[in-house]
Parts: C-alpha cells; structure tokens; sequence
C-alpha cells in the first residue's frame, strides 16, 4: 500500500517535471496570464498528490493535470472578478471550442518564448522569464546563472508577468519582419538552459539532465521554424558539440575530466558530424555571430584532440571575436584563457584583472589558477585553485583543483 | 483591447503648427494618420492638444490652491495630442504608433486603458 502511494506520488512527480513548460505554455497561451497559470498548475499538482496514492494514477496524467488546472484557472479569475479577467476566460473557452490541432505542443512553447522576448519586457528579464516559464527553472536557480540575488529574480520575474498580462502582449510566433528582433533573447534563454543543465556535471539532478535535451529539442523547433538562420544553426551546433562529450567529462569514479584528458571513444560521432553540418551550413550564409562563433570554438577543441595538432592562434582569434559580440563575464574569462595557452599570460592576466565583480564567481578563479600556472607564478596559481574549489559547488571539480588540475598533462 | 497612444513632440515640431512654411506638411501628415486610423475602425476617440503656453496647472496643499502657468515640470517632450485605439494586442497598438508623424520628432507612449471593475 505504502509502495503504491510512492509510485503514484513518483508519477506524479515525473508528470510535473516532464510536462511544466508545456502546460504553462498552453493555459498561459489562452489567458495570456503567465502567473495565473503558474498557480492552476501548482493548483493540479497538488491535487494529483492527494488523489493518485488513493485512486490510483489515470491513464493519462498529463491530461488529467490539464484538465484541473484548466478547471483551476476558471475559479480564480471568478474570484478576481474583474472585466480583464472574464474577457480572457471568455477567449480561452472560445479557442478551446475552436481547438482542431491535436497536439500543439510544440507552436505554444515557442510562442510562449517569443512573448518572452517581446521588447516591450524589461530585456534583463527576458531569458530568465523564458527559463520559468518555459522550462520550468526555479527563481533560485536561474537567479545563480545570471548572477544576482534570488530577491531581485523574483521581484524582475512578477514584474515581467504582470506587464505581460495588462499591457495585452499577444501570445503568438511573430510575423517574419519581427522575428530577427527577437531571436536574440529566444536564442540566449535556450542557451542559458543548456548551460544551467551542463554545470550540473555528474547528472544528479534528473530535472536539469532533462533540460539539456529540452533545450536541443527547442533549438530543433527553431531550425525548422527558421531554416536560414544562421545563428539557430550555430547555437544547434554548439549544444551538440558539447552534448557529444557530455559522457566523458566524468571517470568511473565520478572524477571530473578536463577536455584534454577526456576518453575520446566515449564521444559521440553522430553529435559531432551533425554539429559540424550545421556550422557549415551558416558559415554558407556568411553572416557571422556569437552562436557561430562559439561552436567554431567548440568544433575547434574537438579537432584539436582528434587529430593531436594545437589551435592555439586560431583560438585566440575566435574568442576576439565572442567577446565582441557577447562580452559577457564567462567569455572574457574564457578568452583570457586562449590568450595564456597561445604564450601570452601576461595579456591574459591583465584581461582577468579588468573583469569586474567576480569575487564568487568560480570559474574566474579556477581560470586564474590556469593562467597564473602558465605565467610560471605557482604560489597564486594554488590561491586561486583554493579559492575556486571553496567558491564550486561540485565535488569531482573540487578534488580536481584542489589536485593541482590547472597544471594540465601531457603536453 | 484599448490603448491610450499619447503624442509626445519636441518644441521644434510642436514649432511647425505656426511656421507658415511648415504647417501645411505637418497638419497634413497628422490628418492622414489620423483618417487611416478611422478608417481602419480601430479609433475609439482622441484629440490633439494646444500647445503648453496656454496650459494652466493647479495643486492644492492643506487647502490652498496654488495656480499656476503652463505645465508643472519643464521637460524636452510636450503630450501634444493622444488617442483611445481599439486594437488586439500590443503589437497592433505599437504598429499604429511607430505610424505617428511625432514618433520620429519625439515620441509615443502607449498605456493599456484601465477596465471598470466588473459588477
């Protein structure tokens, strides 16, 4: 008895994470409410826990989820009983009435996403928006990806629904003109979801494991939506040059592998050679830009371990590049890391030091560890290893750090 | 849905109602604007506003009233004019508005109107 209340609860559970971004999409598309769905979906989940360790779970729990929170959504804006509100029941019974498309799971998500990346939305809130709506992040967390408190998260993130809902932001794909406006952000968020799923480096968290496929899935959608646009084929390429090694950044013992001594027969082929059609595919269309760029990079590093040669330079001028489109504090950091590999540390920490407000953010440190190394300063190389490792939330970087890591091997 | 579209203009476009070598091309161009709106069936209501010099502005504090002349802040745009649209959604409204002859001497704010309270 026991066990079947945990399996229901389990299934339950499953159904909330693998359907989240789908649901809101759907009620939110019809109401054009993102918090009121929000709060019918809490609303279903919470019913689902309290009836399907006693009834047993249906046969369709997404449907049944749907069902509830649809019902849910109708009972609150009764009670808010304002003319605004009715209106929008009125319009979302009338599309379900009208509703022919048997699964449009796919057209609501990124309508959802282009509502996000309306310019009328405050551009700081776009792509977390798009990551708790869409994909169902909590605040918390994308508060740590964009580096700001959880506080401020949440207050931009209500701001931005509110804003949504009363200033009558349509929940539709836009109309081909207004796409390049907004593929930017679009392109951002899912590339923000895929980061937030990549830094989880042992795949404990099942939700953020799904995300990283979530978040190819979507740039998919994109491909096809958008079939000349080079930057969606970029970032498509660079999730799947990473995705291609997400199996070997760990050892048997869960140990953290950097690049360089990662086991290349655990790579995947296949995510390779179709992240390479990709990027040549834009690079057809001569129209360069961040995503581009930082998949040149990625395809880069495959090569370079593939066929032993070194890419130093060329490195070097493709992070020139990123940190001209997209100069945000990760590629800076990044790029100083090029630019010590290629021989030059004292560019590369002069670059460091020009970063502002990196105080707790691990991966500065653990690139200056690499960078003081190369510049043949060892006693700060071990301070910023010891400060990286006290600032990484993961254990196999931890030990690797505090190991020594940023001396490299064999080469 | 209905949006207020307000008309802000600069003093060198709110200029051209007077300049006699102007006034021709800009009242045309707002009475074009305006007629396309109308005709589109979108026009709720809506007007264009004398300029600030004959604006009077009033405050009252502990009972007294202060009166004075013209707006209350001095500021580089003047609300020359607004209207009430009907419209879809957001985009439509800022279609029309990115249509104002002022969008591009100023500038246009659009404000979601407020529905009564349902009883």
């Amino acid at each position: 008895m026991d066990g079947e209340r945990r399996a229901a609860a389990r299934e339950a559970e499953a159904a909330a994470r693998s359907s989240y971004g789908k649901l809101v999409a759907i009620l939110a598309s019809r109401t054009r409410d993102i918090a009121a769905a929000e709060d019918a979906l809490a609303d279903a989940f919470a019913a689902a826990l309290a009836q399907w360790p006693r009834d047993g779970v249906p046969a369709n729990p997404v449907g049944w989820l749907m069902t509830v929170a649809r019902r849910s959504v109708g009972h609150a804006e009764g009670r808010r009983r304002t003319a605004a509100a009715a209106e929008n029941v009125l319009r979302m019974l009338d599309e379900e009435r009208d509703e022919v498309r048997p699964d449009s799971f796919g057209d609501d998500r990124l309508a959802l996403m282009f509502v996000c990346a309306h310019p009328a939305i405050d551009s700081e809130a776009q792509a977390p928006l798009m990551l708790q709506t869409v994909l169902g992040l909590d605040a918390e967390r994308i508060a740590a990806s964009f580096l700001v408190s959880a506080a401020t998260m949440s207050q931009r993130l209500v701001r931005a629904k509110r804003k949504i809902r009363d200033a009558g932001i349509a929940f539709s794909i836009p109309d081909s003109g207004e796409v390049p406006a907004r593929i930017a952000s679009v392109l951002s968020a899912i590339y923000a979801a895929y980061g937030t799923a990549w830094e989880d480096v042992t795949g404990a968290d099942s939700k953020l494991r799904n995300l990283a496929a979530e978040a190819i899935w979507l740039a998919r959608l994109l491909r096809q939506l958008l079939p000349e646009d080079p930057e969606v084929m970029g970032l498509l390429s660079l999730m799947l040059h990473c995705q291609a090694r997400s199996a070997a950044r760990r050892s048997a013992e869960g140990a953290f592998v950097p690049l360089h001594d990662q086991d290349m027969t655990v790579w995947s082929r296949s995510m390779i050679e179709e992240a390479e059609t990709h990027l040549r595919s834009a690079a057809r269309l001569a129209t360069p830009g961040r995503f581009q760029t930082e998949a040149a990079i990625q395809s880069l590093h495959a090569h370079q371990r593939m066929t032993g040669e070194r890419f130093a330079e060329p490195l070097v001028c493709l992070y020139d590049a990123l940190a001209r489109f997209a100069p945000t504090t990760g590629v800076l950091v990044a790029r100083a890391v090029a630019h010590a590999e290629n021989g030059d540390s004292a560019a590369a920490l002069a670059q460091l030091d020009e970063i502002p407000n990196v105080g707790r953010y691990q991966p500065y440190w653990a690139a200056r560890a690499r960078v003081s190394w190369l510049s043949g300063d060892e006693d700060a190389a071990w301070t910023s290893a010891r400060k990286a490792a006290g600032l990484s939330n993961d254990a196999g970087v931890r030990a690797f750090l505090l190991a020594g890591g940023f001396r490299g091997t064999g080469r | 849905m209905h949006y207020m579209l307000l008309f802000n203009e600069t003093a060198a476009e709110l200029g051209k109602r007077t300049d006699p070598a102007r006034a021709d091309a800009y009242w045309g161009g707002w009475t074009a604007y305006m007629q396309a709106i109308a005709q589109s069936g979108a026009m709720v209501s809506g007007n264009g506003l004398q300029p600030p010099e004959v604006s009077t502005t009033i405050r009252v504090e502990n009972g007294k009233r202060h009166v004075v002349d013209g707006p209350f802040a001095d500021t580089k745009e003047i609300l020359g004019g607004y209207i009430i649209l009907d419209v879809p959604d957001l985009d439509a409204a800022l279609e029309w508005a990115a249509r104002a002859p002022c969008v591009s001497a100023g500038s246009v704010e659009i404000r979601p109107v407020m529905l009564p309270p349902a009883a």
